[in-house]
């Protein structure tokens, strides 16, 4: 298969994303087009992943399209990089595709998110292709702009605009800075184009400063701790299936353009020492902050972006790791590190896809986010409840699911890191992994949290104890992702060598032979004596011992005998004494007091006499400390400025007079200093006057 | 003798030897208080009964419930399994490193705390909520010490560790003492003993670990406890295995195995015997209290890192 054909259906893919966003202007009945939004929606998705396949299998291939400015076409180029993404963006959006089938039903005012889905979509696509800054801009922006008007789908609740205002100010911000980053790199090269971008030589300090702008900017983008503030407010309000393309698509295109600025346009030649350590230091504030704080949530959407926010944080130790050590020139780690945060981007796009979809269909049959008013929902939803339950295992990073081959792969790859500059920088490698370490139990913890509230013990309403299956069409959308989850956790030596491709290309260097050396059993990143992990024998040993033992222990022909339970003589128990969300996060939030700051009340209801006590009330916020601290100030600053601007507009119509009459005499002065200049021609006066 | 074989034997030795190494500590602690107490075969007798029990169940438990002591003895066995006790290079040993097998008991953990919380009651959230907190702030600390021993050997392979120590020339590292006094320290947590957590008893209201399995009855709770038993003979093994692994054979004949087996029952002993000293002169911590200790554990672990580092690199 050749090159271009590859790069075809990547632009097949475009073109029926671009076509679905068409729909509302020929269809208005609502099944219709929801049905042909979700047909075309899933054959975007199909095509992006056998384009990402052949694309990483085969290499891709370069086309311009004769559209955009005129002396600046759309260059558009396949590489690995991209296409690794492509098939990241596929894998996710197929299976949310197949399951908005059945989210929307019901949704009456369709139009808006059939035209807007399709443009992120589209938008997203466009990124990973653009092989120049300015179409790289202009699909930024498509993506961008797409999703804010998702975000604000629901409008007609206040908090909704205003997340989304946020969010908008905050992608704008964050565009500003990528923009100021290719600034950099188009005064260094000349040229737009990433090819000449690519060669051209840079400056160590034009290259730390537009290393900064885009770290800034595409970290604000993916939600990096302190940037993140726009996040926990944005995707728990957009439509479900829309967070979970945020969550798990978005965040990681965030991730692509710092690889694809960072690595691929200045590359490893050009990392300062620096730059890693400024990324390993980000990525493990995120992943303890965005745990710590998702943790203390009680809304799931919620509780999932924070923990949106930890995940970005991992992917980024690895990405930290990866620049530091191909900085002290150990390319082969550096290309472990940078697999690692690969492998975790797909599959944090998988199970947090697949956790979105689940709190969506939790959400769509009980119709609250509140935790503290689900329960039970395991008898109520059992499918639901095991694709969300092998989620929650996976992005807790636990054998044999997915999160724990790319958290234990960037374990690897700090342990295995050498002597590098100081012993302080050296010293850091090893302690970020254990805040990975520290991230990845904090996660464990808000992942039984989670599962425990909403699908285990008794129902805390009358609306969780009457909730509902979903169908067919939700439950095969979660299903796929489940599947992946567990592909991925079990054969890692099968997908290792796919994604080869991309440090073959950013950094010359392959793994597959190491990976590959001891057969498709075992992963052995390095060699068989540094580590090795297997997880089919674990699996299989686990598996082959469970049977044995139920076998063997488990008496034929007899059910269980079930009865009231015991609850240390005490079976006479209510739902609401249960252990509920705030309650289970309690003991962090005492012994973590000093980070958390909660704003604690209780409140008792007297019955006339002090000891008479008939309702007590019980309040427990935990904010966000940054946002608090960093935008609050900020907002407030421009808010005071906006004022005294606006005292400024409310004289009298003299004034305004006034501001046009001067303004126009300095217009004019400008303009006749300039003729001035021209006529003269200031240099040739300056010779004659000197030589007079 | 064939490796395997070995392997075999050990995995079979440390699922049969393990409750009588948690009634070795309870027959120790009952003599360090003047008491005569059960012999060491207590423990192998209440699994007994608890097998022929009927199961009775709470009438609105889930299949997590059913299936999480299977889950949790199933993963702490691989777990066990994987830790060479006899012979350094066994064949199970690559199937996890010390990373997958904390993973494993992370795993392990992970259903406990759920079964805690299917059944809708107080002290199963309670539980649940303290296990995974503790929990938390345990792994960091005990990766950290492993690490400590890691970056030597330049390997997370249990197999390779125990080669690396077993081949330098015998001296004193203060990086593996901060890394030792620290996995000490962990151990005593991670297996719920005092200081941490009592496990001698029910009802009460600083309980973390047995107030997990409160509803548990028959062959599920036989289960459960015996995942315990397992994991204190676990965690044994492995101080013994990476701090002081001298006595393990390297080749799989008769002689070698059996001197093998004597020193490490011998190490075994000398460890349970300590736990016992320590739960019996300590008092329990206060429930806030435990994240100091454990904070503790870990900044003796980075201090092992950062001696490493200063120490014993350049040296």
């Amino acid at each position: 298969m050749s090159g271009i054909l590859t790069l075809d259906l990547a632009l097949a893919a475009c073109i029926s994303s671009l076509l679905a966003s068409l729909l509302p202007a020929l269809f208005t009945s609502g099944n219709i087009l929801r049905t042909l939004l979700c047909l075309l929606l899933s054959v975007t998705g199909l095509l992006a992943i056998a384009a990402g396949i052949t694309g990483l299998m085969e290499g891709g291939g370069a086309l311009t399209l004769p559209l955009g400015l005129p002396w600046l076409p759309i260059h558009l180029r396949l590489d690995a990089l991209g296409a690794f993404f492509l098939l990241l963006i596929g894998s996710l959006l197929l299976p949310v595709a197949i399951y908005s089938q059945g989210y929307l039903r019901g949704v009456t005012r369709l139009a808006p998110l059939a035209v807007f889905l399709p443009l992120f979509v589209f938008g997203m696509l466009g990124v990973v292709l653009a092989d120049d800054a300015f179409s790289f801009m202009l699909l930024w922006e498509v993506m961008s702009l797409a999703s804010y008007f998702l975000v604000t789908f629901e409008h007609q609740h206040a908090e909704n605009r205003k997340a989304g205002f946020f969010y908008l100010l905050m992608a704008h911000m964050a565009g500003l800075l990528i923009l100021g980053s290719f600034a950099v790199l188009y005064a260094a090269s000349g040229s737009f184009e990433f090819a000449t971008m690519r060669q051209a030589a840079i400056s160590p300090f034009w290259a730390a400063i537009a290393f900064l702008l885009a770290g800034l900017g595409f970290g604000t983008k993916a939600g990096v701790v302190p940037l993140h503030g726009w996040l926990p407010d944005a995707h728990p309000v957009a439509p479900s299936n829309v967070s979970a393309l945020m969550s798990g698509i978005m965040l990681k295109v965030a991730i692509f353009g710092f690889i694809r600025v960072v690595w691929d346009l200045m590359g490893p030649g050009d990392f300062q020492w620096w730059w890693g350590t400024l990324v390993l230091a980000a990525g493990s504030s995120s992943a303890v902050t965005g745990v710590l704080l998702a943790l203390q949530q009680n809304d799931v959407k919620r509780l999932l972006a924070y923990s949106s926010i930890e995940n970005i944080g991992i992917i980024l130790i690895g990405l930290g790791l990866g620049m530091l050590l191909a900085r002290y020139g150990h390319p082969t780690l550096a290309a472990l590190g940078l697999i690692a945060a690969l492998y975790h981007s797909i599959n944090h796009a998988l199970f947090k896809g697949l956790l979105f979809m689940g709190a969506g269909a939790v959400l769509h049959s009980f119709g609250s986010r509140d935790m503290e008013s689900m329960g039970g929902l395991i008898h109520r939803m059992p499918w639901t409840a095991v694709f969300f339950l092998v989620a929650c295992l996976s992005i807790s990073g636990l054998p044999p699911f997915n999160g724990f081959v790319s958290e234990w792969l960037i374990f690897q790859s700090a342990l295995m890191a050498p002597q590098l500059g100081g012993a302080l920088l050296t010293a850091m490698v090893p302690f970020s992994a254990a805040m990975l370490a520290l991230a990845g139990a904090l996660a464990a913890a808000c992942f039984v949290k989670v599962f425990g509230v909403v699908f285990l013990g008794h129902a805390r309403s009358n609306a969780a104890a009457h909730a509902h299956e979903v169908d067919n069409w939700m439950k095969l959308g979660m299903a796929i992702p489940v599947v992946l989850c567990l592909a991925l956790g079990l054969l890692p030596v099968l997908f290792i060598p796919l994604m080869d491709a991309v440090p073959q290309t950013l950094l010359d260097i392959s793994l597959t032979g190491a990976v590959h050396a001891h057969g498709w059993l075992w992963l052995t990143p390095v060699d068989v004596s540094h580590a090795s992990y297997s997880a089919p024998a674990a699996l299989a040993g686990m598996l082959a011992l469970g049977c044995v033992a139920f076998i063997f222990l488990h008496p034929r022909g007899e059910s269980i005998r079930r009865s009231v339970l015991w609850s240390c003589g005490n079976p006479h128990t209510h739902a609401r004494m249960q252990y509920s969300a705030s309650s289970f996060s309690q003991p962090l939030r005492r012994i973590l007091v000093g980070i958390y700051q909660p704003e604690e009340h209780i409140h008792n209801e007297k019955n006339r006499h002090k000891l008479l006590t008939r309702k007590v009330h019980f309040t427990s916020l935990v904010r966000d400390i940054a946002v608090q601290k960093l935008y609050q100030p900020i907002a407030e600053f421009v808010l005071s400025l906006a004022k005294r601007l606006d005292r400024q507009h409310q004289t009298g119509i003299h004034t305004y007079l006034a501001y046009t009459f001067y303004t126009i005499l300095f217009l004019l002065a400008l303009l006749s200093f300039k003729q001035a200049v021209a006529h003269y021609h200031l240099p040739s006066l300056m010779q004659a006057a000197s030589a007079i | 003798m064939s490796s395997a074989f070995v392997q075999m034997l050990q995995a079979v030795l440390l699922l049969l030897l393990a409750p009588l190494a948690t009634g070795f500590v309870a027959t120790c602690k009952a003599r360090l208080q003047n008491r005569r107490g059960a012999d060491v075969m207590q423990p192998w007798r209440n699994l007994r009964k608890l097998f022929g029990k009927e199961v009775v169940m709470a009438a609105h438990a889930s299949w997590i419930f059913r299936t999480a002591p299977y889950v949790v003895f199933t993963a702490t066995v691989m777990a066990a399994s994987v830790v060479p006790a006899l012979l350094v290079d066994t064949p199970l040993s690559l199937t996890a490193d010390v990373i997958a097998l904390v993973a494993l008991l992370a795993l392990a953990r992970f259903f406990l705390a759920l079964a805690g919380m299917d059944i809708g009651t107080a002290f199963g959230g309670m539980g649940a909520s303290r296990e995974m907190t503790f929990a938390a702030l345990a792994e960091p600390a005990m990766l950290m010490s492993i690490f400590v021993l890691s970056l030597g050997a330049h390997s997370t392979n249990l197999t390779t560790m125990i080669n690396h120590t077993l081949n330098s020339p015998f001296a004193l590292h203060p990086s593996l003492a901060f890394a030792m006094v620290a996995m000490l320290m962990i151990a005593v947590a991670e297996n719920g003993r005092i200081p941490i957590d009592n496990p001698g008893t029910h009802l009460e209201l600083t309980m973390i670990h047995e107030a997990m399995i409160l509803e548990y009855s028959g062959r599920h709770l036989a289960l459960m406890e015996w995942a315990a038993m397992v994991k204190l003979m676990l965690f044994a093994t492995l101080i013994a295995d990476l701090f002081m692994p001298w006595g393990m054979t390297t080749d799989a004949s008769l002689v070698g195995v059996a001197v093998a087996f004597a020193l490490w029952i011998a190490k075994l002993a000398g460890l349970l015997l300590a736990l016992a000293v320590i739960e019996t002169s300590l008092a329990k911590l206060r429930l806030f209290e435990v994240p100091e200790y454990l904070s503790g554990a870990f900044v003796i672990a980075f201090l092992g890192l950062l001696s490493y580092y200063m120490l014993e690199v350049g040296a």
